[in-house]
């Protein structure tokens, strides 16, 4: 549970040192409290769909963090056998890198107002990620075609739970990338989708932060 | 273009009032309807576990003496009871019914911030409900593991439910979690972006700091039994061996080998914890309210009781093997669990003791939810006590599976929540409602209820010291066991009942007062927050007809001396020749 409990720790000091921030120096009970009067105090300068993801984020990382330490704790046990993970993967690392590189691109793009960009990046970020969707099931199909069957030993098991589990995540991203490109093709103007845009990108980013985190657990095991 | 706070917007309007009677109380957005339809539908389910309890305690204070009740059955409604009790109506009344009600109305915001998520927020949890009861009429029944689930014996034949029960509870847990994200996205956001201008964080009510501690925990707690929960699908459905070790079952040797049933513990209890708190978090914080309202005093150390919270939340991530010690474990671990254990009793007793301090000296004001309010002081104090004799290894090893552990968690976070959402339920119903609830119905509810548990849960603690086991269907000729002990599990499983049947002059209470009940006006209680400052009660869609309120002071201006009134809401200006507190109260 030590990986768990260390990106936990991370998150609840950040939230618990930003509400502490909150409470120093104040005195609430009294109503001319200069600290409590102060304009814009305690005041996030953000969109709140950013807050939300940002959120969203934090749960995510507790997710992987608690499949991650319940692999390692599992690993120690006698049984394990690692599996030999197919050289398809590294492929797919870098497909995944591209859609990332592509949705950094729109994200500048949406700030400079160039619609032709936004198009292309967004589409060439979501094919990118349908790629890696694809090539992440020819690899299952590659792994139980070698007799690495979910059943047959916990690192398979662990293997193909963790790439579907940040595979359904990617799916989960695709769907407001779906939603996004159709208005940007529909003719949406760019003031209306820089937010999804931007969102998007720092999901995928984060998406892809965790892939490379699982790929090096996975090939170090 | 600059970020523009929520309360600085000014196209007021946002919201397109409902028209239709589908999109104003069934597929509704508002904050205020989506927080009834959780409170209704928490509260069915919950009735339906108050059924379970009383069949358990029928078999429990007369054995053999009901045919319709069997082992097999026993363990379901012990199963279901304790699920359904913590998980689908504690966890969900708090968070998505207060939560949801108060969340907006406190800060002064027109509605959550993601409406649509909000609403989706309850259609999920419903349909988690939905397959949580439906699990009662599959091949086999409901599941019987214990509301702990511990593999491997939760998914092996032999327990009950092992066909679909099991399986259907691990869905409805995973949509539960789906649900609660969804909501608790939600509520942080709300209260981070959404709050009215003045409202700094240290304006807030302290309810609202118990629902966002809580609502924090919860989103990075659940996952664990999610994870948990996946896990045991697979080993159920796709014969993995995460949790499951080598074993023979029914003389047949299985293919599962080399799990780790610990490893379930671990995420689960990791999960189980901070559920505590969940449910906990949320009560102090409305209890803190009720306190000071019906004390007629600012809630004594304010910053004192938000730093408690702070100190609650991040210790509750790190007790959780203290739910172990009999499964296992290298003596130093135990030994740094009992510690943090008895350290998170630091700031829960500054808690109690700040509670106290606001009684200490007030203009105390009995009403209904006031004697709630005062209710929980002692039966969380009550509970809290017995946790500080668990929390130690060694007493706990011998405490272990009795019933003072049933005693001690019933206690702690069964009834004193209870009262909470009972006291909370009578204070906000004028505001909810229009209507006065009637007074003296609450009082006998009140009295009956709060009596009758201690006899329910008093004398179970000195049947945990006789070493009677939790978890047992009945017990025979147990030598162990003295006449007395049968005796006071008969005269337990009256009072149970009897408490059982008293919810229903709750029930009958608010449902009567919401036709009979009299005109209630908007502030019936002269409360301070912004909730009983709305320009009409009920609060119409938008809460704040045309102009967001401005905050100018904190939550707790009760007894301010020369003004001419003994509270100040909080969106009234500083006032010349006032002073702006109590100087002497301060901390």
């Amino acid at each position: 549970m030590t990986l768990a409990l260390v990106l936990l720790a991370i998150i609840m000091a950040t939230v618990i040192g930003w509400l502490l921030r909150q409470t120093l120096n104040s005195q609430p009970w009294d109503a001319n409290d200069p600290v409590e009067n102060a304009p814009g105090r305690g005041v996030i300068d953000a969109d709140p769909a950013k807050v939300g993801l940002l959120s969203f984020l934090a749960v995510v990382t507790s997710l992987f963090a608690l499949f991650l330490s319940a692999y390692m704790m599992r690993m120690k046990l006698g049984d394990w056998r690692p599996l030999a993970e197919p050289d398809l993967l590294w492929l797919n690392t870098g497909i995944l890198v591209l859609a990332s590189a592509a949705f950094q691109l729109t994200r500048g793009a949406a700030k400079r107002e160039q619609l032709r960009t936004i198009k292309v990046g967004l589409i060439v970020g979501g094919m990118c990620t349908i790629l890696f969707l694809a090539g992440q099931l020819v690899a299952w199909q590659r792994l139980n075609d070698a007799g690495f069957y979910m059943a047959g030993n916990p690192a398979n098991a662990f293997f193909y739970l963790l790439t579907a589990l940040h595979g359904l995540h990617l799916l989960g991203g695709l769907w407001v990338w779906g939603r996004t490109t159709k208005r940007v093709l529909t003719g949406a103007d760019v003031e209306s989708v820089r937010l999804s845009v931007e969102l998007c990108t720092v999901y995928w980013h984060y998406l892809l932060l965790v892939w490379i985190g699982l790929f090096a657990l996975l090939l170090s095991t | 273009m600059a970020y523009v706070a929520i309360a600085d917007r000014d196209h007021e309007l946002e919201h397109h009032d409902p028209t239709t009677f589908i999109t104003k109380y069934i597929w509704s957005q508002d904050h205020k309807v989506i927080a009834i339809q959780y409170g209704i539908t928490a509260m069915f389910v919950g009735l339906v576990a108050l059924g379970l309890s009383a069949m358990m305690r029928l078999q429990l204070g007369f054995p053999n003496s009901f045919s319709f009740i069997t082992p097999t059955e026993y363990y379901q409604f012990i199963t279901m009871h304790g699920m359904i009790m913590v998980i689908f109506l504690l966890t969900a009344l708090f968070l998505g019914g207060f939560g949801n009600y108060l969340i907006p109305l406190m800060i002064g915001s027109r509605d959550m911030v993601f409406p649509y998520m909000n609403m989706m927020s309850f259609w999920v949890y419903l349909v988690s409900v939905i397959v949580l009861l439906t699990s009662f009429f599959v091949p086999g029944g409901a599941t019987g593991a214990g509301w702990t689930l511990y593999p491997p014996q939760a998914i092996l034949p032999g327990t009950p439910g092992t066909e679909w029960g099991i399986l259907l509870m691990l869905v409805a847990l995973a949509l539960f979690i789906v649900a609660f994200t969804m909501g608790g996205l939600n509520y942080v956001t709300t209260i981070l972006q959404a709050r009215a201008r003045g409202m700094t964080m240290m304006r807030l009510p302290l309810s609202l700091w118990g629902i966002f501690m809580a609502t924090i925990l919860g989103l990075l707690a659940f996952p664990a039994l999610f994870v948990s929960a996946v896990m045991m699908t697979l080993d159920k459905v796709a014969g993995t061996s995460f949790f499951m070790p080598a074993i023979m079952s029914m003389g047949e040797v299985l293919d599962h080998e080399g799990g780790s049933p610990i490893l379930f513990q671990h995420l689960f209890w990791f999960f189980g914890h901070p559920e505590v708190y969940i449910v906990a978090l949320p009560a102090f914080g409305l209890v803190s309210d009720l306190l000071s309202t019906h004390a007629r005093k600012n809630i004594f150390g304010y910053r004192m009781m938000v730093w408690a919270i702070l100190a609650i939340g991040g210790l509750s991530f790190v007790v959780w093997a203290h739910h172990m010690y009999v499964s296992g474990m290298n003596p130093y671990f135990g030994f740094f669990f009992a510690t943090t254990t008895l350290i998170i009793a630091v700031p829960t007793a500054i808690k109690v003791y700040n509670w106290v301090l606001t009684l200490w000296k007030g203009n105390i004001q009995l009403t209904v939810p006031m004697l709630f309010a005062i209710g929980f002081i002692f039966t969380f104090t009550h509970g809290g006590l017995t946790g500080i004799f668990l929390g130690n290894v060694v007493v706990d090893l011998p405490l272990s599976d009795t019933y003072f552990v049933v005693a001690h968690f019933h206690m702690v976070m069964g009834v004193s929540p209870i009262l909470v959402v009972f006291g909370s339920i009578y204070h906000w119903y004028p505001k909810i409602t229009g209507r006065m609830f009637n007074e003296t119905l609450g009082k006998w509810h009140f009295w009956l209820t709060f009596l009758g548990t201690y006899a329910i849960y008093l004398p179970m603690h000195y049947l945990g010291f006789l070493g009677v086991p939790r978890r047992y269907f009945a017990m025979g000729d147990t030598e162990f066991m003295p006449e007395s002990a049968f005796l006071l599990n008969q005269s337990i499983t009256i009072s149970a009942l009897f408490v059982g049947l008293v919810q229903f002059l709750f029930l009958y209470n608010i449902i009567v007062s919401l036709k009979k009940g009299k005109e209630a006006g908007p502030n019936p209680w002269k409360a301070t927050t912004l909730e009983w400052q709305t320009p009409d009660t009920p609060p119409k869609h938008g809460n704040w007809g045309h102009e967001l309120p401005v905050v100018h002071r904190w939550a707790y201006d009760y007894g301010v001396p020369g003004y001419h009134d003994d509270f100040i809401p909080q969106n009234v200006p500083a006032v010349a020749g006032v002073p702006t507190h109590d100087q002497d109260t301060d901390t």
